[in-house]
């Protein structure tokens, strides 16, 4: 199975072969490195930019204006934070142009924590993203996922954040994207550059095909009945592990994997609630002002009736940053156990 | 443009009558002094239409003022004082739409090039007045704040010199294309401090990528109200364009000779090589900063319209008569857009949701 940088790798090929990408570019991103994650190791079109993220940003910007398609990448969305008058007047120029000016461009960018990257590669950027009018965000959770949404971002006619999860990278997930070899081992020899010896390397792309998630579609990971917990990209796999740890003590829970931070499965959502009548939303972007927030807003305010519990949201720590150690990221982020134990208190409250 | 107010129509006539010079025609000059300007070469035509889109550009910033100042009008920002600048560059681009042609990043006093390329002065009007007919952002946005697509003009933005790295994409899309057209990016001298300007010459500048752009100051010595020596260290602007191998030059923006030929080269330079320059043009700011510090003239300083019109008269190329019935048409064409303007429609609240997402794709959460 490939992994996530393996399949955004794949996705990046397809779009340039095949949906008109003629720029993928951003800091270490063509040769030789390739991405520091390895997200774009062989890709024809990918090209090194100077280090200056506005730049990258009005780069893409440009060339989309002029009508081209590009993926540009911020190499960590902790250094993104510069360029956010930049997004907002990318995400604003339809609007002020009274519908003339298309940006179809996609920004990507490895998010959150989970590698110990200390206070300045552990950022989250979902709550600031969502606050960005104009642009869709996607923040893919599997390979198959990153694949799709990937062709999804590229596809579609506005800028799109495609916020991928750092701790993710090396995730592999159980379903094939479409035409990826089954091996792994067969797919690394095929894409994946050499550590020694690379000089004169290039890929072999497997036959891939066009696999489209859409933009604002979540997707239920787990199926349940005393509990509904919407989360994305990283906690989807936590909250997964703990449903199933759950599910053998006979509690329920239902997990939304939203895909989608912009537009939102809202419809997923709301027939789940309506089936649990509890909810938790989970994330690890900082609590105060969390898009998890929004969620719980709206579901208190169209749903009230048909609750069981108070919504609640379990996300990272108010906090400057998160620390380099072990025990400072764990206590500042959600864990497993933390997840847990929302899940217990909600489930256990009674009306 | 129409008929009416064309320069074939006000001023042709006026340079025919200027050859035999007489005192109803009030020509002040005599033809010695005409021979001696020779105005580098430039033909007759090409002085009469400058001259005719600077005073239009002119009347119609004017009448922006006004509009404003009759409370008809939020804000006024704007460029008199620019027309020697902006009216060649507008008159020498490669108008059209699409990578062949030459695109447009212009700051907010881009007025003369607008005109130059050909907008209607009532599609200012409409802009400043709010108007759902404002065909560059159907009533949303500041004065100015122009938007073409059909001539390559990408949105004015409100956040200053964010024009210059975005200029370097699309010069990237048209160095791909490979049609020898260029990107134009236009700013003010202050907001040379951004980052985004140094941006700009780092992209366009890489070795054996260099890109297709016209980087172009025009430094009229204020940053709203913080003099040019308050903020810069650097004798010239244009030196620091020296630092990255962009060929640059430092020009008398408020001379139309000087600045058409200046342009006129540069732009060949970068057609010819695919590399980057660099303009600083020293223009005046007859009106200051915008109606936030009065928008009233500043007496004081070199109005290019007037100059270059007495250049003219001097030469023998234009009348009195004729320069002021060019005056008078745009006037009444200014006079004539606000009151339609008056008439036309404006956006309705509904429409906020427009234009969110292309196609006007659902974009209200609460219908999610």
């Amino acid at each position: 199975m490939a992994s996530v940088a393996q399949a955004i790798r794949m996705a990046l090929h397809y779009g340039e072969t095949n949906m008109g990408v003629k720029d993928i570019f951003g800091q270490d991103v063509g040769a030789p490195l390739g991405g520091v994650f390895t997200a774009t190791q062989g890709l024809k079109t990918a090209w090194n930019s100077p280090l200056d993220e506005r730049g990258i940003i009005s780069m893409a910007m440009g060339i989309a204006m002029g009508g081209d398609r590009c993926v540009a990448e911020i190499q960590f969305a902790d250094y993104i934070f510069n360029t956010i008058d930049l997004l907002k007047i990318a995400g604003n120029t339809l609007w002020c142009t009274n519908g003339q000016i298309q940006l179809p461009m996609v920004v990507m960018t490895p998010v959150g924590a989970g590698i110990f990257g200390s206070v300045y590669h552990s950022h989250s950027f979902d709550a600031w993203a969502s606050r960005l009018p104009g642009w869709k965000i996607v923040m893919p959770s599997n390979p198959l996922d990153a694949y799709g949404l990937m062709l999804a971002a590229i596809q579609d006619p506005n800028p799109v954040l495609y916020l991928k999860s750092k701790a993710l990278m090396r995730h592999k997930g159980d379903e094939l994207i479409p035409g990826e070899p089954a091996d792994e081992k067969e797919l690394k020899a095929m894409i994946d550059k050499p550590v020694q010896n690379s000089e004169g390397w290039k890929p072999r792309w497997p036959g891939l095909e066009e696999y489209i998630v859409p933009i604002g579609k979540g997707k239920i990971t787990r199926s349940g009945e005393h509990i509904t917990v919407v989360t994305y990209s990283r906690m989807v796999h936590l909250c997964d592990e703990v449903a199933d740890k759950l599910a053998q003590e006979g509690i329920s829970v239902e997990v939304i994997d939203l895909r989608s931070i912009y537009p939102y499965d809202w419809q997923m959502i709301k027939s789940s609630i309506e089936k649990t009548g509890r909810v938790l939303f989970v994330n690890e972007d900082t609590e105060v002002t969390n898009f998890g927030e929004h969620l719980a807003y709206r579901a208190t305010q169209e749903l009230f009736y048909q609750l069981m519990a108070r919504p609640r949201v379990l996300a990272g720590k108010n906090l400057p940053g998160i620390g380099l150690h072990p025990n400072l990221e764990k206590n500042s982020v959600p864990q497993v156990h933390d997840i847990e134990l929302a899940i217990r208190e909600v489930v256990a409250e009674v009306p | 443009m129409s008929k009416k107010t064309t320069v074939k129509a006000g001023s042709k006539p006026a340079a025919k009558k200027a050859a035999k010079p007489t005192a109803k025609t009030a020509v002040k000059t005599s033809k010695k002094t005409a021979r001696k300007d020779n105005f580098g070469g430039l033909s007759e035509d090409i002085l009469l239409r400058m001259h005719d889109l600077m005073v239009k550009s002119r009347v119609l910033e004017e009448r922006l003022i006004k509009i404003y100042k009759a409370g008809e009008a939020y804000f006024w920002i704007g460029g008199p004082g620019e027309e020697a600048f902006g009216v060649p560059l507008g008159m020498l681009a490669r108008k059209g739409q699409g990578p062949e042609y030459d695109w447009f990043h212009l700051h907010y006093r881009c007025t003369p090039t607008l005109l130059a390329l050909g907008m209607n002065m009532i599609d200012s009007i409409r802009l400043i007045m709010n108007r759902s007919t404002d065909p560059s952002t159907g009533g949303r946005n500041f004065a100015n704040h122009y938007c073409f697509p059909q001539w390559n003009v990408a949105p004015v933005t409100s956040p200053i010199e964010v024009q210059y790295p975005i200029a370097c994409g699309t010069a990237h899309v048209q160095k791909r294309a490979g049609k020898k057209a260029l990107s134009i990016v236009t700013g003010g001298d202050a907001g040379t401090a951004e980052g985004d300007f140094a941006s700009a010459l780092i992209l366009a500048s890489r070795k054996g990528q260099e890109l297709p752009v016209l980087i172009t100051v025009q430094n009229n010595k204020f940053g709203i109200s913080t003099p040019f020596e308050g903020q810069h260290g650097e004798t010239n602007i244009a030196d620091r364009a020296k630092a990255f191998n962009i060929r640059s030059r430092v020009i008398n923006g408020n001379d139309p000779v000087e600045t058409y030929l200046a342009i006129q080269e540069e732009m060949e330079y970068i057609r010819k090589t695919g590399k980057p320059s660099f303009i600083e043009a020293h223009v005046s700011r007859l009106y200051g900063h915008s109606s936030a510090d009065g928008a009233n003239k500043k007496a004081h300083l070199v109005d290019p319209v007037v100059v270059f019109e007495n250049r003219l008269l001097d030469a023998g190329i234009l009348t009195e008569k004729a320069i002021k019935k060019i005056w008078e048409i745009y006037e009444a064409e200014g006079i004539a857009a606000q009151e339609q303007a008056r008439q036309e429609p404006v956006p309705t609240g509904e429409s906020v949701w427009d234009h969110v997402f292309v196609g006007n794709e659902n974009a209200d959460w609460r219908k999610f």
